[in-house]
């Protein structure tokens, strides 16, 4: 067998954790994170699921770890938010078997709602991160995260970033290690946190950081190039790419474990350097921790802490000068969009009708805040919109919220939505609570949840009905129906609004993109019927295009026949007809 | 060897993409792609860099250092036209998929974008879209630009098709030999 493939930043990480002999995976979905649980889906040695949260996921890997299996959590940044509870303690209790958590950032902002730096909450945690630079080192860094996370009684972090994840590079394939389980053991001292086994605990997690900084210098994750000593760089993760291809003759230290920090190999690196350069994406978590030793570094006063960086960027700063030769064109932004055939369309069109604001949610429904649709006045996390909008309401009153609605999808929902549901039923809420169901979670790519009936594994299950749900927990008028049904959509959402009673109204119809679905119909526009009114246009759907007479035009490639277009056209211009 | 695919999300730019990778990988190159996932995606301008060579440090292309760039859409060609180095090629499918912001009337789309690459770049482009349905599958679209690309790309026909067979979808394995053949012999 050839064991040199080409994977996929996330897939190497599945590789590793199948290679380090992960028994038990728990994760939700998050990009640039949700690849890994899908990879290592495949190997039928590790149990893997999809949690309803991060927070739920890194519980179960926890309860994995104690009873003595190697177990891992993924999630993306703002998902250890959510994971924070335990985090915080699990670095108290330690493990029994290791316990990894990957976490992956997202310089740039590639589909996310802030730029935050997992290192910073490590760092306070006191917890241990590794990063690796390339698909290989993922997958072998993956392995030693074990290894650390056993030796020193620790959860580790593994950090990785969008560049990451999402880049592919070679690797050497290994065979798996199956590790032996450990012994469960009653230990009220260990695993009980209340405040006489804490105080206990806190003094080991501050002797385990001192003598991890201590080893850290010896780590052989953390390596040092010499090259020319004129200049050095302090690096990590996929930064240190950029440093290679910018610098290729500078001196390199390069950080496989970010916390804690190698103290002396650092000292003596800078020692044996005229300048360093600290290239760190994101936050200055090395600069800041380095200059407080009182050593000199050029850092944040040089590289932004904002996006991504690359090398061209370095050379700008190093040698003053790029390979830019061409001018950058002027050309139309395309910005990304509701896809043909999305059920969250039909829904934003009839708010935008209506004039209504919605309190938005995390999902591809983010897009209905855009031109033409225009909906959505608030984005803030998951589950959010819910207890935004209930909010509004005990602040101006239920006047205020006449022309408001939260808009939540089905994975967001159940993620942390549900919470803020309870609150609304508790504290005597009034307001119109839309979930937008389309039977999966779509903007990560089409992830099973707890109401789909499949597990990640592909296997059936309970499928948890969301309208039971919301009348279990007291809300009286719950109202389903069909996304794509305006006429009954506008009215259920006028008299919602205007009514004095909390409601959920669930809008169902598939996401357009789940496999398997048949689109037997495509829409057609009679352009000698086309009376160039422009209506249809407004909905904002990608198929249609105005054409030069002013008429409209539908890419029947593009077009799944969802009829929306055909519903707002007034003169029957549109009409929905068998693909041909 | 830098190569840029660009194009609209759904357009097939990251099965391209992954088989060039796979192409060089097999040619024994050291190789790095890079993708785009996520909210990106969703009709959105999508971009995927692969790179190849003795050894990849960084896994993304630069502004001016991109030796073929293969845009799925004129007005994507447009947009990444400057990360072509002085004497690198443009592969252009020839079609036009406007932008939102153009289909609500806030942008007019660029005439004679084709004509304005020429003056500064070499140009080759094919009608993919055409090609594709006359041999059946509009969605071959894709293997016809890379057959198109291949010949500029380097490796032979026979490393090419091997790879594409592995890649695309056991059904369609024919017919993207024959889309594939089509843009590099066409």
């Amino acid at each position: 067998m050839d064991n040199k493939t080409i994977m996929l930043g996330n897939e190497a990480i599945a590789r590793g954790a199948y290679e380090a002999g992960v028994k038990v995976s728990s994760a939700y979905p998050g990009t640039p994170s949700t690849e890994i649980s899908e990879f290592l889906a495949k190997y039928n040695e590790v149990y893997t699921e999809w949690a309803p949260n991060e927070k739920v996921a890194l519980e179960a890997a926890a309860g994995a770890s104690i009873a003595g299996v190697r177990s891992m959590a993924c999630m993306k940044h703002v998902g250890l938010n959510v994971a924070s509870d335990p985090l915080y303690t699990l670095a108290y209790t330690g493990v029994n078997a290791g316990l990894v958590i990957v976490v992956a950032d997202d310089p740039g902002l590639a589909s996310s709602q802030n730029e935050q730096d997992t290192r910073m909450i490590a760092r306070s945690a006191h917890l241990p991160v590794i990063e690796p630079s390339d698909s290989n080192e993922a997958k072998e860094f993956f392995k030693y995260a074990f290894d650390l996370s056993e030796k020193y009684d620790t959860p580790v972090i593994f950090r990785t970033t969008t560049k990451l994840s999402h880049s592919q590079s070679i690797v050497d394939l290994c065979d798996r290690n199956e590790v032996e389980d450990k012994v469960y053991e009653r230990s009220m001292a260990k695993y009980v946190m209340m405040p006489a086994s804490a105080i206990g605990r806190h003094k080991v997690v501050e002797a385990r950081e001192l003598q991890m900084e201590k080893d850290a210098s010896t780590f052989p994750v953390n390596k040092v190039e010499m090259k020319d000593t004129k200049i050095g760089f302090i690096t990590s993760g996929v930064a240190y790419q950029y440093v290679k291809e910018a610098c290729p003759d500078a001196s390199v230290l390069k950080l496989g474990v970010v916390n804690p920090l190698p103290r002396k190999l650092i000292e003596d690196f800078i020692a044996s350097c005229e300048t360093v350069y600290i290239f760190e994406e994101l936050e200055p978590v090395i600069e800041e921790q380095v200059k407080s030793w009182g050593l000199c570094v050029k850092g944040k006063d040089l590289f932004t802490k904002q996006g991504e960086y690359s090398a061209n960027m370095l050379k700008k700063v190093i040698y003053g000068k790029t390979e830019e030769v061409f001018e950058k064109a002027e050309a139309p932004a395309r910005p990304p969009i509701l896809c043909p055939g999305c059920p969250h369309r039909s829904v934003f069109s009839v708010l935008n009708k209506l004039k209504i604001h919605a309190a938005g949610d995390i999902g591809c429904y983010t897009l209905g805040a855009v031109a033409p649709l225009n909906v959505i006045d608030t984005t803030i996390c998951m589950g959010s919109s819910i207890s935004l909008l209930h909010g509004m309401e005990k602040a101006k009153g239920k006047e205020f919220i006449k022309n408001w609605v939260a808009t939540i999808g089905d994975s967001t929902f159940l993620h942390t939505g549900i919470n803020s549901l309870v609150n609304m039923v508790y504290n005597k809420a009034t307001g119109t609570v839309m979930i937008l169901d389309n039977r999966t979670t779509g903007m990560t790519g089409h992830q099973e949840h707890a109401a789909t009936g499949k597990t990640l594994k592909g296997e059936d299950t309970y499928a948890i009905d969301l309208a039971e749900l919301c009348r279990s927990i007291g809300v009286k008028r719950v109202i389903e129906i069909n996304a794509f049904d305006i006429v009954n959509l506008e009215k259920v959402i006028k008299e919602s609004v205007n009514g004095d009673e909390l409601t959920v109204i669930i809008a169902k119809a598939p996401c357009a993109l789940i496999k398997g679905q048949k689109f037997p119909n495509v829409c057609r526009c009679t352009p000698e019927e086309c009376k160039k009114c422009g209506m249809c246009l407004k909905i904002g759907c990608p198929a249609l295009t105005k054409q030069a007479d002013g008429t409209v035009k539908i890419d029947e490639t593009m077009c799944n026949g969802c009829g929306l277009c055909a519903s707002y056209c007034k003169f029957g211009a549109i009409k929905t007809v068998e693909r041909a | 060897m830098n190569i840029m695919v660009v194009g609209v999300g759904g357009q097939g730019t990251l099965l391209t993409s992954r088989i060039i990778g796979k192409t060089a990988l097999n040619a024994g190159w050291d190789v790095k792609l890079s993708e785009v996932h996520g909210m990106a995606q969703r009709g959105g301008s999508v971009v995927t860099f692969v790179r190849f060579g003795k050894k990849v440090y960084e896994p993304t292309c630069e502004e001016g250092t991109v030796d073929v760039l293969i845009s799925f859409e004129r007005l994507e060609a447009l947009r990444y036209a400057h990360f072509l180095k002085p004497d690198g090629i443009m592969i252009v499918n020839d079609t036009r998929i406007d932008p939102m912001t153009v289909v609500i009337g806030a942008k007019t789309y660029p005439e004679g974008i084709l004509e304005g690459l020429k003056e500064s770049h070499t140009l080759y482009t094919i009608d993919g879209g055409a090609i594709a349905k006359k041999l059946g599958n509009s969605k071959v679209l894709n293997s016809v630009v890379l057959g198109l690309a291949a010949k500029h790309i380097g490796f032979s026909e026979e490393e090419w098709l091997e790879t594409l067979v592995k890649t695309v979808p056991q059904k369609t394995i024919d017919i993207n030999k024959q889309a594939f053949k089509a843009g590099y012999e066409g």
